[in-house]
C-alpha cells in the first residue's frame, strides 16, 4: 500500500521534475543538428526560476479564467500521469479511474482553458492563436479517436496498463500492421499536438505565424512559468504514452524496489532519448507547413490510422 | 486439382499483413502526391511491396508460382516501367507540380479511404464463398488497391499520373490474385509482365506526342475540340 503510494508519487515527481530537462534536451539537440552550439540542457530550469521570481502583471479587464488557466495547464498533465504507466508495469491506484480516452479529455481540458484565457486576454494575437490551435486540435481529434479505437480493437481494452501488457507478450504482435501504423499516426499526432515543426514552429518569434505560442503572450511571471511548465509536461506525457504504451513497452519495473525503479528510469531515459532524437531529426529536416496544408498533414495521419484499423479488420 | 493444404506460419501472415497495410498506404500516397515524381516513387514502392507479399507467402509451403510472380513483378514493375517512362516522357513533367486538383487533397484522401472501406464489402462475397484463400487480407486490400487506383485515374489531371493509376489498379488485382489463385499459371504471369511495360510504352509515347503538340501533359484541360490544324 505504502509502496504503491510511493511509486505513484515517484511517477509524478519524474514527470514534473524532468519535463523541463526533456524540453531543454530537445532544444539543445536541434541546435546541435544545425551545427550550432546550442543552449545548456538546463536552460528551461533557469527560465523557470527567472519567471517565478518576477512580478506577474494581469490586465484589469481579465477575468478569473485568465488567472486560473495556467494552474489547469499545470495540473492536467499531472492527472494524466496517474493514469499511465511511467515507471511500473502493474496498475497503480488511479489506473482504473480512467482510460486513454479520459487521458485525452483531461489534456483537452487544459487546452480548452488555454484557449479561453487567450481570448480572455483580448490580445488580438491571442484570439488568432486560439482559433488556430482549435483548428489543429479538432483535426487531430478524429485521428486520436481512430488510434484509440485501433488499440482498443487489438488489445480489447483502453486502459493504458492493459494495452501495454498486450504488446509485450507475443513478440509478433509488435509487428502487426495495426501496431506499426498506429505508432506512426501517433507520432504525427504528437508533432501536431505538441506544436512541433511540420505544424508549428516552437522557436518562432513572429506573432502572425504562431499557433501554439501566441496563447501565452499576455502571461508573465508565475502564470507564464506555470503555463510553460504545463506545456512541457504535456509534451513529455504524450511522449511517455507513445514510448511506454505503444512503441516500446519493455523495461518497466514489475515491483516497487530501488533496483526495479532505477532500471525503469534508465530504460525510459533511453526510450525517450531515441524518441527525441527522431523528433529532432524530423524537426530539422522538414519545413513548416502553410496553415491550410496542416489539414493535409493531419488527413494523412488519419489515413494511416484508418489503414491501421482496417488491415486488422480485413484480416480477421 | 487438390493441393495439400499446408498453411503459412503465423509469422509469415503477420509480415504479410504489414506489407499489405503499407501497400494500401502507398496507394493513397500515389493518389494524393502533388509531384509526378512522387507518384512514380509511390508506384515503385507499391510494386516492391507486391513482390514482397508474393515472396513472403510463397516461401513456406514452397510455391514456385508465387516465387515466379515475385521475380517477374520485381523485374517488370519497379525497374522496367520507371525506366520506360523516364526515357519517354520529358524530364520537366516529373518535376512539375500539379497545382490544380479536381478535388482537394484532403477530400481526395477521404474519398479514397471510403473506397477502401467499401472495397471490403465488395470482396466479402468472395471471402464467404468458402474457397481456400492463402491470406484473407490480400483479397480485401487488393480490392481496395483496385478502387483507389480507379479513383486516381478519375481524379488526376496529368497523363502520367493517370497511367500510374491504371498500373496501381493492376497491382491491386495482382495482390488479390496471390491469395485467390496461388498457382496462377506462369504463362499468364509472363504475358502480363510483358503487357504492362508495353502499356507504359504506349501511354508514354502518347504523352510524349501530347507534350510536343500541346506543350503540356495535363489531359484534364483537353476538354474542347479545336478546328484549326495548327501543325
Amino acid at each position: 500500500m505504502l509502496k504503491a503510494l510511493l511509486a505513484n508519487a515517484l511517477q509524478i515527481a519524474f514527470v514534473v521534475a524532468l519535463a523541463p530537462l526533456y524540453a531543454g534536451f530537445l532544444a539543445w539537440l536541434k541546435e546541435r543538428f544545425q551545427s550550432k552550439r546550442g543552449p545548456s540542457v538546463l536552460q528551461p530550469y533557469r527560465d523557470l526560476r527567472k519567471f517565478l521570481s518576477k512580478d506577474e502583471i494581469i490586465s484589469e479587464q481579465a477575468t478569473w479564467i485568465f488567472r486560473f488557466a495556467p494552474w489547469i495547464a499545470f495540473a492536467t498533465p499531472i492527472a494524466v500521469t496517474m493514469l499511465i504507466p511511467v515507471l511500473t508495469d502493474f496498475p497503480l491506484f488511479f489506473a482504473f479511474m480512467g482510460d486513454m480516452l479520459a487521458g485525452g479529455f483531461i489534456l483537452g481540458l487544459g487546452g480548452f482553458f488555454g484557449v479561453l484565457a487567450a481570448v480572455d486576454s483580448a490580445n488580438p494575437y491571442g484570439a488568432m492563436g486560439a482559433s488556430r490551435t482549435r483548428m489543429v486540435s479538432f483535426l487531430a481529434e478524429p485521428v486520436f479517436i481512430i488510434v484509440f479505437f485501433t488499440v482498443a480493437f487489438v488489445a480489447d481494452s483502453t486502459i493504458p496498463y492493459i494495452v501495454q501488457q498486450h504488446w509485450v507478450h507475443p513478440f509478433s504482435a509488435f509487428f502487426s500492421p495495426s501496431h506499426v501504423l498506429a505508432v506512426v499516426a501517433f507520432i504525427m499526432l504528437i508533432l501536431a499536438e505538441g506544436g512541433r515543426l511540420p505544424v508549428d514552429n516552437p522557436t518562432g518569434h513572429f506573432e502572425l505565424a504562431m499557433i501554439d505560442e501566441s496563447k501565452a503572450l499576455e502571461y508573465s511571471g508565475r502564470g507564464f512559468a506555470l503555463a510553460k511548465w504545463g506545456g512541457w509536461m504535456r509534451f513529455l506525457v504524450l511522449c511517455i504514452i507513445l514510448a511506454n504504451v505503444l512503441f516500446a513497452p519493455w523495461g518497466l519495473s514489475s515491483d516497487v524496489s530501488f533496483v526495479g525503479l532505477a532500471s525503469a528510469v534508465a530504460a525510459i531515459a533511453v526510450k525517450l532519448g531515441l524518441l527525441i532524437t527522431l523528433i529532432g531529426v524530423i524537426e530539422c529536416s522538414v519545413a513548416k507547413l502553410r496553415l491550410f496544408r496542416i489539414t493535409e498533414f493531419l488527413a494523412a495521419a488519419f489515413a494511416i490510422a484508418v489503414v491501421a484499423m482496417i488491415t486488422r479488420a480485413f484480416s480477421l | 486439382m487438390t493441393h495439400p493444404l499446408v498453411l503459412p506460419t503465423a509469422l509469415q501472415l503477420q509480415l504479410n499483413e504489414l506489407i499489405i497495410g503499407l501497400f494500401l498506404l502507398t496507394g493513397f500516397g500515389m493518389t494524393v502526391a502533388r509531384q509526378i515524381q512522387a507518384t512514380l516513387f509511390g508506384f515503385i514502392a507499391q510494386s516492391l511491396l507486391l513482390a514482397a507479399s508474393a515472396f513472403v507467402l510463397g516461401v513456406h509451403p514452397v510455391s514456385p508460382h508465387l516465387l515466379a510472380l515475385a521475380a517477374v513483378t520485381l523485374v517488370s514493375k519497379p525497374i522496367l516501367i520507371p525506366f520506360v517512362l523516364q526515357r519517354l516522357v520529358p524530364r520537366e513533367v516529373y518535376s512539375k507540380r500539379e497545382l490544380t486538383q479536381r478535388v482537394s487533397i484532403t477530400t481526395s484522401l477521404m474519398i479514397a479511404l471510403a473506397l477502401a472501406v467499401a472495397a471490403y464489402f465488395f470482396a466479402l462475397p468472395l471471402l464467404r464463398s468458402g474457397a481456400p484463400l492463402v491470406s484473407v487480407g490480400n483479397v480485401a486490400i487488393g480490392f481496395a488497391g483496385l478502387f483507389v487506383g480507379l479513383y486516381q485515374v478519375a481524379a488526376r489531371n496529368e497523363a502520367v499520373a493517370q497511367l500510374l493509376g491504371i498500373l496501381a489498379m493492376e497491382n491491386g488485382a495482382f495482390l488479390a490474385a496471390i491469395a485467390i489463385a496461388p498457382d496462377f499459371p506462369l504463362i499468364a504471369e509472363l504475358a502480363i509482365a510483358f503487357d504492362v511495360p508495353l502499356l507504359a510504352l504506349i501511354v508514354g509515347l502518347l504523352t510524349r506526342a501530347l507534350h510536343e503538340y500541346v506543350g503540356s501533359t495535363d489531359v484534364g484541360t483537353l476538354v474542347s475540340l479545336r478546328e484549326d490544324a495548327g501543325h
